[in-house]
């Protein structure tokens, strides 16, 4: 599959992974890849950490857009935004927005917003959600990347509008769990980037999360994004070591054993989660360094590209 | 002073396991606990949403909100053979009082039920059993341990009160308080979320503008009712009017309970403040997590506390001796090749978390566990995590 492919029809994509998977990576590598086929991006995180701006060298966003990296017509590349959507402004800016006015800020200040939320589980999740089906209306990014929160949190969110819609009879929420509905599972418009490990736990809940989101939310997936894989290390022959000193060849030996353990540990995920859902994988190498800087970003980048050129087909 | 884990695990009260998503809590947060009971304590872990393996590792096939026993024979059994020390915790000598002390450990543990929690903690206050039915049966209340985040956090430090206090056996039974309760918590990036869950919750409860919706005759309060049903009768034509009919009526229904549960929650409080608590910081060798930890580690000092310990989970061993790359092509010299990448790693590991241990300064102890191959799936698997935490080499 060729980049202009995976981003040709997608206007929204949903970053989805439980903790620890390296999501917020994923979601700047995407990011950084659309950009580099000058569409304009704004990556919004739903739960104020904002490790994907961090990736752009930007630690401190704020409920108000900001360019990460400025477009560049010179190399075609497209403008990098970011902005964090949390639910708390998202909605005092609904009240605000229907004729709550000043009254929505006082309501927040003195725990009221706090009790009607409660009243009615989802109803920030759907108005987060409110937030970005407005965005994507509004058509002022090319591509809107959404890093959604950690853990199993992510299903909760995306499923809160079908469940408001479902216990909500009438009345303005109603309608706007319908429309987020309609963005949700318009599939030429907005698909799920799943993202894992390759490693027991979380492909047992990737999979899981998969059939939960097609089935209960209707939404479309992409590729799957398998972080951090190990290369499987090569066989080392009878004797190859025997010029080595007797504690070299022991300490060279048994870590060589437990990374290709690790490694063929990892592939036989891979092949489960392939057995299990019949998904093109985007296989990305593992990271280490302290930070994601410019040169593995990079390679990020470039691995993900590479990754998805092997994939046959459409998206 | 820089205590050890063994220290911590042998002598604190209460241990609290900390850090972000997918760190490994959990499994530290158990191995804890296998330490503690090997060496003679009687230990209840609570987990939250344990992985399937570990809950199998525990023996905690039914989820249940009160402690269950595990039962550590096997892995006594295996401990010592023939009078020699056969694992790391086992006894030199069997028949020794040390022995005999180490023995009588007992290891318990519970997987969290939020829900469940609360429940327990509104019949328990309120003062009648009607009061606790119509609290129970509230669409506002039943909302709450899903919806109003902290809930989950307060009612981990809710069953741990009540497990070193009177805790109950799965039929609801009393039995003895424990001598060691290790906490885990739900993931968070913020101190403040475990240490302000019990102060939000009851700010929730005290809620100013529902008080005064229900009581406009007290003196006083009249014109703050009158501005709260104006305030609040705007926000239903937004939300629905039951949404608001529900709220006012869980507060009803919550009247004059409000008193013992700030209580109690100032009682949670205190016992995670104690110097019997010790808090432990887990984390991996990424970036982004070591980051929240150091978050963590300064939130916590905001509240005058400190990180006791940091276990840092799935980090790779140094190659030593590591032989220099030879410079003839051919399989050795792959291999080697390989062996710098992995030493590589085991370096980046190291420099990643060089900001945390700044941060934690040099009181903490600070304990790493090798990334294996394999997750958790027994308690031999446990112990040997248990002993790279409590006994490193």
């Amino acid at each position: 599959m060729e980049v202009e492919q995976f981003f040709s029809t997608v206007r929204l994509l949903l970053i989805v992974g439980k903790g620890g998977v390296g999501k917020t990576s994923v979601a700047a590598t995407i990011a950084n890849v659309a950009s580099s086929t000058g569409r304009s991006v704004l990556i919004a995180d739903v739960d104020g950490r904002h490790g994907a701006a961090a990736a752009f060298g930007v630690t401190d966003l704020s409920y108000d857009e900001q360019v990460l990296v400025p477009g560049d017509p010179a190399t075609g590349r497209g403008t990098v935004s970011g902005r964090t959507l949390t639910a708390d402004d998202a909605l005092v800016e609904y009240l605000a927005d229907h004729g709550m006015g000043r009254l929505a800020r006082k309501l927040a200040s003195n725990g009221v917003v706090d009790v009607i939320a409660t009243a009615t589980p989802g109803i920030k999740d759907l108005l987060v959600l409110g937030k970005v089906k407005q965005l994507v209306a509004e058509a002022r990014h090319d591509l809107i990347i959404l890093d959604t929160p950690a853990s199993g949190h992510a299903v909760t969110f995306l499923r809160s509008a079908r469940a408001l819609a479902d216990s909500v009879a009438s009345g303005r929420i109603r309608r706007q769990a319908d429309e987020v509905m309609t963005v949700l599972s318009d599939h030429d418009r907005c698909r799920v980037v799943l993202v894992t490990l390759a490693e027991e736990t979380p492909v047992n809940e990737t999979i899981e999360t998969a059939f939960t989101l097609e089935d209960e939310v209707g939404v479309a997936l992409t590729p799957i994004v398998v972080n951090a894989v190990l290369d499987v290390p090569p066989a080392v022959p009878a004797g190859a070591l025997a010029r080595l000193d007797p504690a070299q060849r022991e300490a060279v030996s048994v870590a060589l054993g437990v990374e290709r353990t690790r490694a063929e540990a990892q592939h036989e995920q891979l092949a489960r989660l392939r057995e299990a859902l019949p998904l093109p994988q985007i296989v990305l190498p593992e990271r280490v360094g302290t930070r994601l800087d410019a040169v593995d970003f990079a390679g990020l980048a470039e691995a993900f590209v590479a990754s998805l050129s092997e994939i046959g087909g459409g998206p | 002073m820089n205590h050890s884990l063994a220290e911590l695990t042998a002598t604190r009260r209460v241990l609290v396991t900390c850090g972000a998503g997918g760190v490994g809590k959990t499994t530290t947060a158990a191995a804890l606990g296998l330490a503690a009971a090997l060496g003679g304590r009687r230990v209840a872990v609570v987990t939250i949403d344990p992985a399937r393996r570990l809950a199998d590792a525990l023996g905690l096939d039914a989820l249940a909100n009160q402690p269950q026993r595990v039962d550590l024979d096997s892995l006594r059994s295996a401990g010592a053979v023939n009078g020699r020390r056969a694992n790391w915790w086992a006894p030199i000598d069997p028949t020794s009082a040390e022995a005999a002390a180490a023995a009588a450990g007992q290891l318990w543990a519970l997987m969290l039920d939020a829900r469940a929690t609360f429940d327990d903690l509104i019949r328990r206050h309120a003062p009648s059993t009607e009061q606790a039915e119509r609290i129970l049966a509230n669409r506002l209340y039943r909302n709450i341990s899903g919806a109003l985040s902290g809930t989950q956090e307060y009612m981990a430090v809710e069953k741990l009160h009540e497990l070193v206090t009177a805790p109950r056996d799965m039929d609801g039974n009393p039995i003895e308080p424990f001598d060691c309760v290790i906490v885990d918590t739900p993931p968070t990036r913020n101190a403040l979320d475990v240490l302000a869950a019990p102060e939000r919750l009851t700010r929730f409860l005290d809620n100013r503008v529902f008080r005064a919706m229900m009581a406009p005759a007290r003196r006083g309060l009249r014109v703050v009712g009158v501005a709260a049903q104006a305030a609040l009768a705007a926000l239903g034509k937004v939300v629905g009017t039951e949404v608001i009919g529900d709220a006012v009526a869980f507060f009803r229904a919550f009247d004059g309970m409000e008193e013992g549960f700030r209580e109690r929650a100032q009682e949670s409080l205190a016992l995670l403040r104690d110097d019997a608590t010790a808090w432990i910081l887990v984390t991996t060798p990424r970036a982004e997590t070591v980051e929240e930890a150091v978050f963590f580690a300064g939130a916590l000092g905001e509240m005058g506390l400190r990180v006791d310990a940091v276990v840092a989970n799935r980090i790779q061993p140094h190659i030593d001796p590591l032989p220099a790359i030879p410079p003839t092509p051919g399989p050795l010299r792959t291999a080697v090749m390989r062996a710098h990448a992995i030493d590589a790693r085991a370096e980046a590991h190291r420099r990643v978390l060089l900001p945390l241990r700044t941060a934690v300064g040099p009181t903490a102890a600070f304990a790493e566990v090798p990334m294996a191959p394999v997750d958790v799936h027994d308690l031999h698997g446990l112990a040997t995590i248990a002993e790279a935490l409590c006994d490193p080499a």
